[in-house]
């Protein structure tokens, strides 16, 4: 996962669709971010390349419509409702990810796992001859 | 003073009806009643040592078998009395006189030498000065102003060139090297083809031609008593100053128990390096104790001994080079298969030293700090009113000896230094304390850590006794990787050179206004 900033990148993505919440007054979408351009990337325990300042999910709520929708500790939210994630400060996430006036929110999220897969299905055929 | 003891001044020295008096022979039971006692016994006897080994407590090599369940014997090591010589003595005073008329020969024969250098040197500019008034004073120019002027100022150079020589040559020598000193000798003999050539010069110039210009002669001199002061100072910085800047790291380690220490000199001729490290080994290295190494000399005999090895192959004729390295290899394997516990006795025996010393470390210090206790200094006004019982440091000193003496004793047997300390450098040591109003602690000083080899008597110094062993000449300058030996009568001191490296430094400038610093953020919120 790691990148040159500018430079196109290329990872598995995957798209996740969670449903908001409401409890009270807040809509809440269950699970913690960390990460962003202003903040320490060497502190994150969840990146690979330890000058990645991108937003990362760090604690998913159990029961949380997050968990429903298969979202996982560790992902790295490449975009949340087309809006750009890689490249933000952390309040911006924040506010992109709580907007009010939205009740669902897509987000684009990447995790190792899903690279490995895909190199294993694609793998696959392969090795049965 | 409440402490009653048979022992008092020199009487130490003779009879040994003493001996016999109270405490006769060594024996068990006297240990039993001297355990009876508490520490603070208030009678001591020391006994006199028996005159048949006058060599032999003083000599350490040599295994001794410690029985430390002796009666209270005395730490006497000389073995002899003030009064009397023994053969020891004597033999030790031939082999002074040998060895110092060797070495006064060569003194003489340099020091004559450089007396009539010197005074050849001195005489010179007077005899220019002098002659031409002696030879044609009728022809002679008569001497103006200026002239008489520079009669001072040669006045005045040779009194500061007779001062710097002084200061410079005249010092007592520090020792003696085995060849010449190569500067001074080089220096000797520019001096010599300097005047020399003066004198040519002047002979053969105004002696011959009997020259009226009286002010160009002292101007000569004046030039002559100049260069003079300009080789003086040549001399300086060739044997005083070159060797000032460290060039050199010089790594001694002591061959017996491998006591390194470092040491950074100049350039130096090897002989030269080997004068500053003897020096410094006298400041520097604890004093040697031959008796420390007795246990480890043990072990190994004890190593070898384990082993035979038989030849079955019969006197045969293969190269005997070849049989002894096969033998000796095959015990090299044997040693090494054998299952060898001796790394466990010393283990053991190590910490029971250790624990044992510690021991009479305590009784000792306790001893003596409750010895400090039973000594006052008077002041001023009580020595006026009370003149009786009175003593002079040395008599105090013998009175409090006798209640730490046996303490003292018995923890020198233990750490193997009682041939260090005789009994007379003891209770000079107490009166030297007690006189400076040192403490107890500071008395034990000296006993309790082995100090430099100079602060011990005499015949530990063995200062004649150094060889230089090179593979180099001795007159040539250390180098990068120099090594010599220097061996004294027991032990040598094996010196290793390194020159100090070439140092390249580089500068970095900060501009103090760089100095800034961020947060270390790292937050996490839930959406």
């Amino acid at each position: 996962m790691s990148f040159v900033p500018g430079q196109p990148m290329c990872v598995v993505a995957q798209q996740i669709e969670i449903k908001k919440l409401r409890q009270g007054d807040h809509l809440i979408l269950g699970f913690s971010i960390g990460g962003g351009i202003d903040q320490d990337p060497g502190q994150n325990p969840f990146s690979e390349d330890k000058t990645d300042k991108g937003i990362y999910v760090t604690r998913i709520t159990p029961g949380g419509p997050a968990e429903a929708a298969n979202l996982m500790m560790g992902d790295k939210i490449l975009q949340v409702n087309g809006w750009d994630m890689t490249m933000v400060p952390h309040d911006k996430a924040r506010k992109r990810l709580t907007n009010k006036k939205e009740d669902v929110v897509r987000l684009l999220v990447t995790r190792k796992t899903l690279e490995e897969a895909v190199k294993h299905s694609m793998g696959y055929p392969n090795q049965c001859h | 003073m409440d402490t009653e003891s048979t022992y008092s001044g020199y009487s130490y020295y003779s009879g040994r009806s003493r001996g016999s008096h109270r405490h006769g022979e060594r024996s068990r039971d006297r240990h039993k009643v001297r355990s009876k006692d508490s520490r603070s016994e208030k009678s001591v006897t020391i006994n006199t040592p028996p005159a048949e080994p006058l060599l032999g407590d003083s000599v350490v090599r040599g295994e001794q078998v410690q029985d430390d369940n002796w009666g209270e014997t005395t730490t006497a090591i000389t073995g002899t009395s003030e009064h009397s010589l023994s053969q020891e003595d004597i033999v030790r005073i031939t082999k002074d006189l040998e060895d110092s008329v060797g070495l006064d020969c060569r003194r003489y024969f340099t020091l004559t030498l450089a007396v009539i250098l010197g005074l050849l040197v001195f005489l010179t500019p007077i005899a220019f000065l002098v002659l031409p008034h002696l030879l044609w004073p009728e022809k002679l120019q008569s001497c103006g102003t200026a002239c008489e002027g520079l009669f001072i100022s040669v006045a005045f150079k040779l009194l500061i060139l007779l001062l710097a020589v002084w200061a410079l040559f005249f010092r007592p020598p520090r020792a003696g090297l085995p060849r010449v000193f190569l500067f001074r000798a080089l220096l000797a003999v520019l001096v010599l083809l300097f005047v020399v050539s003066y004198w040519l010069f002047y002979g053969v110039r105004i002696l011959d031609s009997q020259d009226d210009n009286y002010q160009g002669i002292v101007q000569y001199a004046v030039s002559l008593v100049d260069a003079l002061l300009f080789i003086h100072y040549l001399a300086i910085v060739l044997l005083e100053l070159r060797q000032l800047q460290p060039c050199f790291s010089l790594c001694v380690t002591r061959s017996t128990d491998g006591e390194t220490k470092h040491y950074n000199l100049g350039q130096l001729s090897i002989q030269r390096a080997a004068l500053a490290i003897i020096e410094h080994y006298y400041c520097d290295f604890p004093v040697h104790n031959p008796a420390l190494l007795s246990a480890s000399k043990s072990r190994a005999a004890k190593h070898l001994a384990g082993l035979k090895v038989y030849n079955v192959d019969g006197p045969g004729n293969n190269a005997a080079a070849g049989l002894a390295h096969s033998q000796s290899r095959a015990m090299i394997a044997a040693a090494a298969r054998r299952r060898d516990s001796s790394h466990n006795e010393l283990y053991y025996e190590e910490a029971e030293h250790e624990r044992r010393v510690r021991k009479r470390k305590a009784r000792l210090v306790v001893a003596v700090e409750e010895a400090f206790t039973h000594i006052k200094r008077m002041q001023e006004e009580e020595q006026k009113k009370a003149p009786s019982d009175v003593m002079d440091p040395r008599e105090a000193a013998q009175a409090i000896f006798p209640s730490m003496a046996r303490a003292l004793q018995k923890y020198l047997r233990t750490t193997k230094q009682q041939h260090c300390h005789s009994m007379e450098s003891i209770q000079q040591h107490l009166a030297f304390c007690i006189t400076n109003n040192m403490t107890p602690k500071a008395f034990l000083e000296s006993y309790l850590n082995p100090g430099p080899t100079l602060q011990y008597s005499r015949d530990h110094w063995l200062a004649r006794q150094w060889t230089l062993i090179s593979e180099a000449a001795v007159t040539s300058s250390l180098k990068d990787g120099t090594i010599f030996l220097l061996k004294c009568v027991d032990f040598s001191l094996v010196v290793t050179c390194k020159k100090i490296p070439y140092i390249q430094m580089s500068e970095e400038y900060i501009d103090p206004k760089s100095h800034k610093f961020v947060l270390r953020l790292q937050s996490e919120t839930s959406v």
